[in-house]
């Protein structure tokens, strides 16, 4: 039986159940002290000196690491995982919250109390935490996308076919800084031995951090090794090696000692990035009959100071594809403030853009009086309408209609306020979800041991997703042996490399190494087999491995009898093709959410929801599921629950936890209904996948937002929607 | 600082360790004592990712202080297997994959045990809201309530369709 | 977190003893105390651990409930007398926190536990509650969750109980003991408005400890109700909240209780609205009318202004649901 597509438990299911899967903080290390950051109480200025005096005197104290005595280190420009700083490089604060000092001590109690003891003295500079009053200053960015397309993009032209739209929409749509907030907080613990540092990190990207960390300490790569069997997920704050990972290095060498560095919650706020606050400004005409004519978005997304980096939120890329829409424009701005550097957060671009898009395309669907889905139908895209290309695949009518029907979309009544349960307002909402179908190089290394059990390596990492199991079924296919004979090892770059852990690209770029690393496997095998006596008259294409057995013409030879020569091995190494000249490549989804909301005391709950996905092939319907759900369930926070408060005097944050930043908790998340719209897109990839890791996500806001209005008449143009705006 | 003797029962067997004052029941669970199925994801009592069981009660093990624990029977996510046989919360948790990078599981696994202990037949709405100490951020929820809900039946001995 | 001796007393009277060192705090559940302590909010140098000490008990009886200080708020909540005979201090209980704090922190210590407000739980920023005189930035910052009763220029953190809330309603008197010995304190009197003052939050003497609290039994405490309004619907601080009791005769109010959370810069009772149903008939614009007199001088920003409305939509929907 095929196990690829089987819903299979997670092979890593045992280890998380029992508490026995070890997480970067949790390996034993002997001989490790413990680090803990300093961060600043200022947005903008100098540090002038630092009183180290009580901290340095108290016990267990072995370094206290500032911008006096770091050290330099270099920033590898090559490496796009690298973050610039702060790495206590300098004496400019940019940020309130940036790291300014390190303490190290024997025992974490130690470091924690000592730290409390670092006095600093600044000069401060004028802080810029406003975004809406920089707004006017905005820039476009330097590197768009890596520099793979402008910032700015058009088609027809927006503004004069805006005027002779029959029904218009112009308005403004604002998100909030949202934080990852995964529950495993990050941690590394570094060694080093002699040139040679090992750590031991919570990452969604090994390589990254491998070759960040040889950069920075110019070190060979072969001296830096990675290791990060199991994290407690990332959401893309784990995706970039940012500067706890280096200091904790940094530390490391300087008391020649390993170190082991663990954020706080608090200190997760400031230490790995941020989905950026974005302000959105849309711009659609259509005719009377609902067919688009124009469309505009202009992108406006918050950014630190830019000698940290760049981060610009791509709003608009879903814009550009989503609709059959003559006239488009499209721009990204960025603001610069006194903040951290943001980074990707769930779904980047399309969850704060496609919240905007579709929110837009709800009020018009309401403007033109017409159905929601039928306005989408109407301008249903057959090809890309950007880049003139056929779609790798499309499924988005089937996850309409299948969505719907699994709704009961058909008994909505269009008029807001129109439904009720005693005295509780219905809504019923719907939006598209989209998100590129991405893909990257990676290398498998493949052994078959004496026993005829087979271990696969790479790289890669398992955030959550499934990647233990899935992999495993995608060898245990390609080899014809059972799941139980292999074993799939990841998270150490000692492995061949795997790509990082985002963009919903894993399955689409690991699983074809796989696939060519047992295919190369198998050719050896057989070219052990017709170098055996008497072989001389097989060809090796025509062999087959069945129930242990090499078997050709009339004659057969046990694996085991094979493998007494030796273990067999093999290598193989993959990289998208030139799919993406000749497809634009998409996964697509349907959005529906109820929501209750009590016209009097404004409490909004998500009381039903419906998500139908076209995300390509399914290798596990299982850990499917459980993304799809997870990413619903992200969404629904996105709407109503998630926003990190910044204080707009000191640019400091307010609401550094969880308890004051809200996620969705249990009683917060109804029945979630998935539906995995069946489709095999072997134009994108080998495994016909799509990535599911961010599309659930996408729309959601949106849908959640129309079911919103849908309820209370009420048209609230950001998120999280609170009691208030429906008051 | 001196160190605090401390004498308890961690998992059924009875447990000794020194602790500083200051040491959480968490850190001296992950840190002395070497069981590092409990996790700190807040530090502050909102995510339960370090819930334990404390003589029949179960709390964030990141507020307690360790010294406390003396005399005490204390349950942690390694006690809660018999063996090498799961129990049949983690099974089902297994089962319906209600958990994905596994951060949050054994302070949920946990909590549900201390769940079905109190009331071994709680309505779907009582099952979210004595979960409501227990943050996830992968798996969405929808699938540990049915998890939850399908090994009370279980455990009840009763079938479900 | 700074380091700190732990005394484990073996009576109350050696516990206030130990109490009267200076730097010293009372340890019960822990749950808000170790929170404080590990964020350098609180420093203290020694820790006076009440968990050992017999103090837990809950006494119902025809007369009144009478909870221990160290009641743990989930007994409390599920006790089959209260939930009968003061089921608003069940629901609030029940509202609060999560199961597991629920578990672990006391009645006396939640009395106790300190304001929610970020600016307050961050040493970064200035307050004047943690450091007298440095200045409120939430009176011109983050200040949604803020209070809108009570505030001054010094001070508009919020009370984050709900437990005390229905406390209020219930006309219930704590007892306390210092060196100097015993003394009793209505819930009304207990804690403190912020003035010029938000440092210091109750009428507790240094070293001086909760020991019991006394409730009576009324019609008023069975018939009544708490309801809490919140972003998400479970775990989280009260946006605004109300608790109800009214002691009817028929269809007449004969008198009522009213407090809210979520509100105030302390528990806050609402006598305006009392006073609007006292002697009344329980019809629907009675109890409207009553509702909209909610929030007697309420002080609001930009920010948490529909505080008020929701307050008055709070309350009303609590007397609707308690009358009926």
């Amino acid at each position: 039986m095929a196990m690829i597509g089987q819903p299979l438990d997670r092979i890593d299911g045992r280890a998380k159940v029992t508490g026995a899967a070890k997480y970067a903080a949790e390996f034993r290390v002997p001989n490790a002290v413990h680090a803990v950051l300093v961060q600043s109480t200022i947005a903008a200025g100098s540090i002038t000196g630092f009183d180290l005096k009580e901290a340095s005197d108290m016990p267990g104290v072995l370094a206290i690491i500032t911008p006096n005595n770091a050290g330099k280190l270099t920033h590898p420009e090559n490496v796009p995982q690298a973050v610039a700083g702060p790495l206590l490089q300098n004496k400019d604060i940019l940020f309130n919250g940036q790291h300014v000092a390190l303490v190290v001590a024997e025992t974490l109690e130690q470091a924690q109390s000592a730290a409390s003891a670092v006095r600093l003295t600044y000069t401060r500079g004028e802080a810029a935490t406003s975004m809406d009053a920089m707004l006017g200053q905005a820039y476009p960015p330097k590197h768009f996308r890596n520099g793979a397309r402008p910032p700015d993009t058009s088609r027809g032209n927006a503004d004069e076919s805006f005027a002779t739209g029959a029904v218009k929409m112009d308005a403004t749509y604002v998100t909030p800084i949202e934080h990852h907030n995964p529950m495993e907080p990050h941690a590394t613990i570094a060694a080093w031995d002699g040139d040679r540092v090992t750590v031991w990190t919570a990452t969604q990207g090994i390589s990254g951090v491998q070759s960040t960390l040889a950069g920075q300490f110019g070190i060979d790569k072969a001296n830096v090794r990675a290791i990060c069997p199991y994290v407690g997920a990332g959401f893309g704050s784990k995706g970039n090696t940012w500067p706890p990972a280096t200091l904790a290095a940094l530390a490391a060498r300087t008391v020649r000692r390993p170190v082991k560095l663990v954020l706080s919650r608090s200190q997760m706020y400031t230490s790995n990035g941020y989905r950026p606050r974005t302000v959105q400004k849309l711009k659609i005409a259509a005719a009377a009959d609902g067919a688009l004519l124009s469309m505009r978005h202009d992108g406006f997304s918050s950014m630190s100071r830019p000698s940290l980096g760049e981060f610009a939120e791509p709003v608009a890329l879903a814009t550009e594809m989503l609709y059959a829409c003559p006239n488009v424009a499209v721009t990204h701005r960025l603001v610069a403030l006194n903040a951290a550097l943001p980074t990707y957060m769930r779904a980047p671009g399309e969850a704060s853009g496609v919240y905007a898009l579709e929110s837009a395309m709800d009020e018009m669907a309401v403007a033109l009086k017409m159905d929601p889905i039928a306005f989408r139908l109407k301008n249903y895209a057959e090809t890309d309408p950007h880049e003139n290309k056929p779609f790798a695949s499309k499924a988005l009518r089937a996850c309409y209609e299948q969505g719907a029907r699994a709704f009961g979309w058909e008994k909505r009544s269009a008029e807001p306020r129109s439904m009720r349960d005693g005295n509780i307002l219905i809504g019923w909402g719907f939006a598209t979800s989209t998100y590129p179908t991405n893909r990257m190089p990676s290398a498998v290394k493949i052994r078959m041991e004496k026993d005829a059990r087979v271990v696969l390596q790479c790289g890669t990492q398992d955030i959550g997703t499934g990647t233990y199991t899935v992999m495993t079924q995608v060898a245990a296919d390609t080899l014809g042996i059972p799941m139980h004979h292999i074993r799939f090892e990841l998270g150490d770059s000692n492995m061949p490399p795997g790509p990082v852990s985002g963009g919903s690209m894993t399955v689409a770029s690991v699983s074809p190494s796989v696939q060519a690393a047992c295919r190369a496997l198998l050719d050896k095998i057989k070219d052990r087999a017709v170098a055996q006596p008497g072989w001389g008259g097989q060809s090796r294409d025509g062999l087959q491995l069945r129930d242990g057995q090499v078997v050709g013409i009339g004659q057969q030879i046990s694996l085991a009898t094979l493998l007494e020569h030796g273990p067999i091995e093999a290598e193989a190494k993959t990289q998208p093709g030139d799919e993406k000249k000749e497809f634009s490549m998409h996964a697509f989804g349907a959005q529906f959410a109820e929501v209750r909301v009590d016209p009097d005391l404004g409490e909004i709950r998500v009381s039903r929801y419906v998500g139908a996905f076209d995300g390509g092939n399914i290798l596990n319907a299982k850990t499917a599921r459980s993304q799809l759900i997870g990413g619903i369930t992200y969404g629904i926070g996105m709407a109503l629950h998630e926003e990190t408060l910044v204080d707009q005097e000191t640019g400091r944050i307010v609401n550094t936890n969880v308890a004051e930043y809200l996620m969705p908790v249990n009683a917060d998340v109804p029945d979630i209904q998935t539906i995995i719209v069946p489709n095999d897109d072997k134009n994108s990839n080998p495994l016909g996948v799509k990535g599911i890791g961010e599309l659930p996500m996408v729309g959601v806001a949106a849908a959640i937002a129309n079911a919103v209005y849908h309820a209370t008449g009420v048209r609230v143009r950001k998120v999280p929607i609170r009691i208030e705006d429906v008051l | 600082m001196a160190k605090t003797y401390v004498s308890a029962t961690i998992n059924g067997e009875s447990a000794e360790f020194l602790c500083e004052t200051q040491q959480t029941l968490l850190d001296v669970l992950r840190d002395v004592i070497g069981l590092t199925g409990s996790k700190e994801g807040c530090g502050s009592g909102d995510c339960g990712a370090c819930s334990v069981i404390v003589d029949d009660r179960l709390v964030c093990s990141c507020l307690m202080l360790g010294v406390e624990a003396e005399g005490k029977s204390i349950t942690t996510i390694e006690g809660i297997a018999n063996g090498d046989t799961l129990h049949p919360i983690q099974q089902k948790f297994l089962e319906y994959a209600a958990l994905q990078c596994g951060f949050c599981t054994p302070g949920l696994i946990v909590a549900t045990k201390a769940l079905l202990d109190e009331n071994p037949n709680p309505t779907e709405t009582e099952a979210r809201y004595w979960l409501a100490g227990n943050l996830c951020r992968c798996t969405g929820y929808d699938k540990v309530i049915r998890a939850v809900m399908d090994v009370a039946a279980d455990m009840r001995g009763e079938k479900v369709a | 977190m700074q380091a700190f001796t732990l005394t484990q007393p073996s009576n109350i009277q050696s516990a206030v003893a130990a109490a009267s060192e200076p730097q010293t705090k009372y340890i019960a559940g822990g749950t808000d105390l170790l929170q404080l302590a590990k964020d350098d909010i609180e420093t203290p140098r020694q820790l006076v651990d009440l968990e050992p000490l017999p103090m837990s008990g809950i006494h119902a009886g025809p007369n009144g409930l009478r909870l221990e200080a160290l009641a743990r708020m989930s007994d409390v909540a599920a006790h089959p007398a209260v939930v009968h005979g003061w089921p608003v201090l069940s629901q609030a209980l029940l509202a609060s926190a999560s199961p597991q704090i629920r578990n672990m922190a006391t009645v006396g210590g939640n009395l106790l536990q300190r304001t929610r407000c970020g600016y307050f739980r961050d040493t970064g920023f200035a307050c004047n509650k943690r450091v007298p005189g440095s200045g409120c930035p939430a009176i011109n910052g983050e200040n949604r969750m803020h209070a809108i009763l009570g505030v001054s220029d010094h001070c508009i953190a919020t009370n984050p109980g709900d437990m005390a809330v229905a406390m209020m309603v219930l006309d219930a008197e704590l007892e306390l003991i210092g060196r100097n010995g015993t003394r009793k304190v209505a819930i009304g009197d207990f804690h403190r408005l912020p003035a010029d003052t938000p440092h210091i939050e109750t009428i507790l003497r240094p070293g001086e400890l909760i020991t019991g609290i006394a409730i009576p039994a009324s019609a008023a405490a069975r018939r009544s109700g708490y309801l809490k309004v919140r972003d998400r619907a479970s775990f989280e601080f009260a946006v605004v909240s109300a608790a109800v009791a009214l002691d009817m005769d028929g269809g007449t109010i004969r008198s009522a209780r009213v407090a809210a959370g979520g509100v105030g810069t302390k528990p806050w009772r609402l006598p305006e609205v009392e006073a609007a149903l006292t002697g009344k008939p329980a019809r629907a614009a009675t109890l409207q009318e009553a509702a909209g007199r909610a929030g007697e001088g309420a002080k609001t920003t930009a920010m948490n202004a529909f505080k008020l409305v929701l307050l008055r939509r709070a309350v009303l929907r609590a007397l609707q649901t308690v009358a009926a």
